[in-house]
C-alpha cells in the first residue's frame, strides 16, 4: 500500500468539536403526523430541509429506542449546524431536543397538540429563520483527515463490485484509518457466507463473538420466517454474471474492509466512541443503511455500486463509485468516481483509492457529489418491529 | 501495460477472473492485482467476462481459493486453463 498525503480541508467544527462538511438546518418531524408541517416551514424558510419520515407512533422498546436514536443521532450529526424538531406531542418532542441539545448546537421543539398547525408552522418559522441566518454565517475552518467519520456499503453489485469498486475502497479506508479517520460498515445480511472471516477481522476474540452473536441473531430470524437462503444466493443475475459461490459473493462485499480489522461493534445508529474501523448491525438496504450511518455521526459516505444504485441521503453525501464500464458512460451524471480502469490495467488500487480519496476531499471542502446535484434525499428508518 | 484478459486479486488465488472474452485455445495474459506483476494461461474453454479461470490443476473436494479465502469446493476435477464454475465448484455451505 503507498502512503496518501490527505490535503486538508475546510470544514464545520461544531461546538463539541466534532466536524462536519456541510451546513444544514434541518426540520425533523419527531413522528409521521408531523411531516406536513415540517415541510410548511422548509418552503417558508429557506436554506432548510424538512426530513419527513413514516413512523414515531405506538413504537416501543429497543424498536422505540432506535427511532428516537436515529432522530437524536441524525440531529447531531456534524453536518447540520442546527434543529427544529416538530411533533404532535411536546413529551416526546422534548425527548429529541435535549438529546441533540447535548452536542450544544441550537436546537427547539414545537409541538402541535393544543396549538394546531397554523400556529405551530409560524412559531417554528420564526426560529427556522433565525437558525438559517445564524448558520449561513458560520466560517469554515482548516480540518484534517483524523477528525474525519467515513462510513461504506455498496449497492446494485455485479461482478465489477468484487472485481475492482469494493477492493478501491478497502483500500481507501485502509489510508483512512492509517491517517487516524473513524470508519465503518456493516451490512450484516450481506456477510452471510464469509461470517466466520468477518469475525476474523475482529481486533479481539470479544469483538469476534459479540459481532457473530449479531449475525447469528439475524440468522436464526431468517430460518425462524421459513425462509430458505440457501437457494437464493448467489441469485440468478449473480450466476450469469459469473459469481459461483455465497462465499464468493460475500468476500466481494467484504473486500470494502480491506486488511482492516474493526476495534468493536456497534448497534443500529449507534455513535463510534474512537477512531478506527467499526461493525455496524446495519441492514444491506441502502437508504435505510445510510440513514443508520448518518445517525451515528458519519459525514461522508463511500458508496461502490456495480449496475447503478442511485442512493442519496439528506445530511451524509454518498460518494459514488464504480468499475463497470457501461454504468460509467450510461448513468454517468450518478457516477463520482470512475474506477473501470482497473479492468484495463490503466490503475492499480492504490491509484484508484487516490482517486477516491481525492474526490473525498473535494467533496469536504464542499463539492456537490452526483446524488446532491440530483437531489436525492433518502431518508429511511430501520424498523424492528410492528407498531403496537 | 497491456490490456489483462484476466484479473487475479492475490497471488495465492487459484482462480482469475476475466475482464475480455476468452476463447478456448488462446494464450492470454492475466495481471495478478496484489503483486502487480503478469501470468500467462492457455485457455482451455470459452470465458465470458466476470467468469473464473483455473490458474492451476485441482482436485475434487479441494478448494477454489480467490481473494485468498476459499471460495467453495470443486465438485468435479479441473484443469488448468479451464472454466471454473456452477459445472465444477459449488458452496462449502450446503
Amino acid at each position: 500500500m503507498s502512503e496518501y498525503k490527505f490535503a486538508k480541508f475546510m470544514g464545520y467544527r461544531r461546538e463539541n468539536g466534532r466536524v462536519g462538511i456541510r451546513n444544514h438546518v434541518i426540520i425533523l418531524p419527531l413522528d409521521d403526523l408531523s411531516n406536513a408541517a415540517c415541510e410548511a416551514v422548509a418552503h417558508n424558510v429557506k436554506g432548510t430541509i424538512a426530513l419527513p419520515h413514516a413512523y414515531g407512533r405506538l413504537q416501543f422498546g429497543e424498536d422505540l429506542d432506535l427511532t428516537f436514536r436515529t432522530l437524536i443521532g441524525i440531529g447531531s450529526n456534524p453536518n447540520v449546524a442546527a434543529v427544529v424538531v416538530i411533533g404532535i406531542e411536546p413529551e416526546w418532542t422534548n425527548v429529541i431536543v435535549d438529546g441533540i441539545a447535548k452536542t450544544g448546537k441550537p436546537v427547539c421543539g414545537f409541538a402541535i397538540e393544543r396549538n394546531g398547525q397554523h400556529k405551530t408552522i409560524e412559531r417554528a418559522s420564526w426560529k427556522a429563520q433565525e437558525y438559517t441566518q445564524w448558520a449561513t454565517e458560520i466560517q469554515k475552518v482548516e480540518c484534517s483527515v483524523d477528525e474525519l467519520y467515513v462510513s461504506v456499503k455498496c449497492g446494485e453489485s455485479d461482478t465489477t463490485s468484487g472485481l475492482a469498486s469494493c477492493p478501491t475502497v478497502g483500500r481507501a479506508l485502509e489510508k483512512l484509518v492509517a491517517a487516524g479517520a473513524t470508519c465503518s460498515f456493516g451490512e450484516t445480511s450481506e456477510i452471510t457466507g464469509a461470517e466466520d472471516i468477518c469475525k476474523e477481522h475482529a481486533a479481539t476474540p470479544e469483538v469476534g463473538e459479540a459481532y457473530y452473536q449479531i449475525w447469528n441473531e439475524y440468522n436464526e430470524f431468517i430460518i425462524s420466517q421459513g425462509v430458505d437462503l440457501s437457494g437464493s444466493q448467489p441469485t440468478k443475475g449473480n450466476i450469469a454474471g459469473g459469481l459461483t459461490t455465497i462465499e464468493e459473493k460475500a468476500l466481494g462485499n467484504l473486500q470494502k474492509i480491506g486488511n482492516l480489522k474493526y476495534v468493536d461493534v456497534l448497534k443500529p445508529a449507534e455513535a463510534p466512541v474512537s477512531k478506527g474501523l467499526w461493525y455496524m448491525d446495519t441492514s444491506s438496504a441502502a437508504a435505510e443503511a445510510v440513514t443508520l450511518w448518518a445517525a451515528s455521526g458519519a459525514v461522508v459516505h463511500f458508496f461502490p455500486t456495480g449496475q447503478g444504485n442511485i442512493i442519496g441521503n439528506p445530511i451524509e453525501p454518498v460518494i459514488k463509485l464504480s468499475a463497470n464500464p457501461l454504468t460509467v458512460v450510461d448513468m454517468k451524471e450518478h457516477i463520482d468516481v470512475d474506477v473501470s480502469g482497473i479492468l484495463r490495467r490503466e490503475m492499480n488500487l492504490d491509484q484508484a483509492a487516490d482517486a477516491l480519496l481525492d474526490m473525498m476531499i473535494r467533496v469536504c471542502n464542499g463539492r456537490f457529489t452526483c446524488a446532491e446535484a440530483l437531489g436525492h434525499q433518502e431518508f429511511v428508518f430501520t424498523k424492528l418491529y410492528r407498531s403496537a | 501495460m497491456n490490456q489483462p484478459y484476466f484479473i487475479i486479486h492475490d497471488e495465492n488465488d487459484t482462480v482469475g477472473v476475466a475482464v475480455k472474452e476468452i476463447k478456448a485455445g488462446e494464450t492470454l495474459e492475466g495481471w495478478v492485482m496484489s503483486s502487480d506483476t503478469t501470468v500467462s494461461i492457455t485457455a482451455k474453454n470459452d470465458i465470458k467476462i466476470g467468469h473464473k479461470i483455473a490458474m492451476k490443476d485441482i482436485e475434487e473436494g479441494m478448494s477454489i481459493i480467490k481473494y485468498n479465502r476459499p471460495i467453495g469446493k470443486v465438485s468435479a476435477p479441473i484443469k488448468k486453463g479451464e472454466h471454473v464454475h456452477t459445472h465444477n465448484l459449488k458452496t462449502a455451505r450446503w
